[in-house]
């Protein structure tokens, strides 16, 4: 009987079934940041188990909340890097090299198809666009995962969502995201994996199969994964050209992972998105969406463009377009953080920041800060934030504060009118 | 092995997120004792207030996906200093209910039928609950009221709540 890729993946890596349904893998890599990590070194260190399985598997970043705002965060970074220094972790990226780490370790070639990840981050889902294995965990499989190598999971079975039709444009992955989410609803792929498959991601950049994946949490998913192709060679050529001798010779062998044929599903979905709209959450929960038009009259006090789902160049390229000799409201707190140092500095080169400066945007240093209320963009109780994050829960962003989900184009023009909008790079239907 | 019986408090809502257990901004504490009176701080539910609700309580009865949204185990370890070490509901996120028992706590599902029942029976009358792990059965009491509810679990998470969680499980065995 064939498997899926998440399947293949798991019997490539199994280590043990210690119960019925459980299955111990070994892994590839093991992701930490500054939030999570601290109180699993503690703790190793506490057990006088201070010890890593693989310093080269292991990579760390401080990205939460950098720089640090207080005493605090100040001590999780110490810890952080001293941990790092003390085990030889080389890949370690503090500021002025950090990013938020679902975009920076990915720009650093740290995924690659097949691999296994770990990470104390419920975003971690986000580089199963590799055609990785990648799962956000808690602080205890975190620290297992640093000591031994290892996690376990219940049998990973899959949701396929095969996603066809024409994007039309000025909608976008985040739209196409939120569209899924709000057919699954918000525990619809809880315990199992979404595979994205079909036309449409077929011809979606790593950019964009990114964030794509990235909110498979939001549905519940374990992991949301993309096959590896052309796309995801090209996008790793320079950090495996020693490996291949030619990009077909690394498709080859990147393909063999593709779910088979006749693999088992615990459901398969059709998604046609020829009519898709761009879409935006009411309430407190991500499946709470409608599209823009039926939400124009909301007020917004603030506009957030970053974070792991839209931090990317690509993002902060179609906001650009959109903010492009045009001056924000002087109504809005328009604010924007480019998701790690390198796009910060393509940004830069390509004249984006100037664009959004003009626009009377505040750009930001990468960080996940204002995403979930930690810093750089904290609501007041009773505020509104238009923002390309993934989470719309309640105070997520500051206490008795509302978030709405948007894509980069439709937060840019919501931030020129003041109030929800459709972006004018969106034609209609 | 944990404390699993005591004193119930009801939420009687589903989707109850990680950020409204323990939100973000007390992420920056390193230690789990300074989470204890931050816990369901954030809540959106008519009629509840964290301080007088949560004392003394050491069991939560809830609807379904409880613990959805972030990875933080600070969610299991705000319920944890606060006592309560046995949450109830119709179903949990992942990572949430993975993080529960990899802390030798207790994340019980129960169907829909089965916790709309304990809500009609029990709902804002002071309960008690007796877990007996053994016979994988619950007691709920309340005034005059007595209800037994059977429960599984696998054979993994009860090997979690017996060595005391997945570290120890993890670091004798690989």
């Amino acid at each position: 009987m064939g498997k899926t890729i998440t399947e293949k993946i798991f019997a490539a890596h199994h280590v043990d079934t210690p119960y019925k349904d459980i299955h111990v893998i070994r892994l590839d890599a093991v992701f930490c940041h500054e939030i999570t990590t601290p109180v699993a070194i503690n703790n190793l260190v506490n057990r006088n188990k201070d010890r890593v399985f693989d310093p080269e598997k292991i990579k760390a970043v401080i990205d939460h909340v950098t720089p640090a705002k207080d005493s605090k965060t100040a001590m999780q970074g110490k810890i952080l890097r001293e941990w790092a220094r003390r085990h030889k972790i080389k890949d370690f990226f503090d500021i002025g090299r950090n990013g938020i780490c679902h975009a920076i370790f990915p720009e650093k070639g740290y995924v690659r198809p097949g691999y296994t990840v770990i990470m104390g981050d419920s975003h971690t889902c986000t580089l199963g666009a590799f055609g990785a294995f990648a799962a956000g965990v808690g602080t205890t499989d975190l620290e297992v995962g640093i000591l031994k190598g290892v996690c376990a999971f219940r049998y990973p079975n899959t949701v396929k969502v095969i996603i066809s039709g024409e994007l039309q444009d000025g909608v976008y992955a985040k739209d196409v995201i939120l569209s899924i989410i709000g057919r699954l609803g918000v525990d619809g792929a809880t315990n199992r994996v979404i595979e994205f498959t079909g036309p449409v991601v077929d011809n979606m950049s790593m950019e964009a199969r990114m964030t794509l994946c990235n909110m498979a949490v939001e549905a519940g998913g374990t992991s949301g994964i993309c096959y590896p192709d052309m796309t995801t060679v090209e996008y790793l050529w320079k950090f495996i050209k020693d490996e291949y001798t030619t990009k077909e010779e690394a498709l080859e062998k990147f393909s063999r992972l593709a779910s088979d044929a006749d693999a088992t599903y615990d459901q398969i979905i059709e998604h046609d998105i020829s009519s898709l709209e761009p879409l935006i959450t009411f309430g407190y929960k991500p499946d709470q969406v409608k599209p823009v038009r039926e939400m124009e009259a909301i007020k917004v006090d603030q506009v957030y463009i970053g974070s792991c789902t839209n931090g990317r160049i690509e993002d902060l390229r179609a906001a650009a377009e959109v903010l492009k000799g045009e001056n924000i409201s002087r109504l809005i707190r328009g604010i924007v953080s480019p998701a790690t140092s390198e796009i910060y500095r393509q940004a830069m080169e390509e004249g984006i920041l100037k664009t959004f400066i003009d626009a009377g945007f505040c750009v930001t240093n990468p960080t996940c800060g204002a995403c979930l209320g930690m810093s750089n963009g904290v609501l007041a109780e009773g505020e509104v934030c238009a923002s390309t994050t993934n989470r719309n829960f309640s105070g997520r962003m500051g206490k008795g504060g509302m978030v709405h989900l948007v894509s980069p184009a439709t937060a840019a023009a919501t931030a020129i009118a003041g109030h929800v909008i459709n972006s004018k790079l969106f034609k209609g239907l | 092995m944990k404390n699993f019986s005591g004193g119930v408090l009801f939420l009687d809502r589903s989707d109850i997120n990680t950020d409204e257990i323990i939100p973000a901004r007390y992420l920056t504490e390193i230690s789990k004792k300074a989470l204890k009176p931050y816990l369901l701080e954030d809540l959106s539910l008519d009629g509840f207030t964290p301080k007088d609700d949560i004392e003394g309580k050491r069991v939560i009865i809830t609807r379904a996906n409880f613990g959805c949204g972030s990875s933080r185990e600070h969610a299991p370890w705000a319920l944890e200093v606060n006592g309560i070490n046995l949450v109830i509901a119709e179903s949990f996120a992942r990572i949430f209910r993975q993080n529960m028992f990899n802390c030798g706590m207790m994340a019980v599902e129960l169907s829909a039928q089965t916790i709309d029942n304990i809500f009609t029976g029990f709902f804002g009358k002071k309960t008690y609950l007796e877990m007996e792990l053994e016979r994988n059965i619950f007691s709920l009491t309340a005034d005059e009221r007595r209800q037994e509810v059977i429960f599984s679990l696998s054979d993994f998470d009860r090997a979690l709540i017996r060595s005391g969680g997945w570290l120890e499980f993890a670091d004798s065995k690989y």
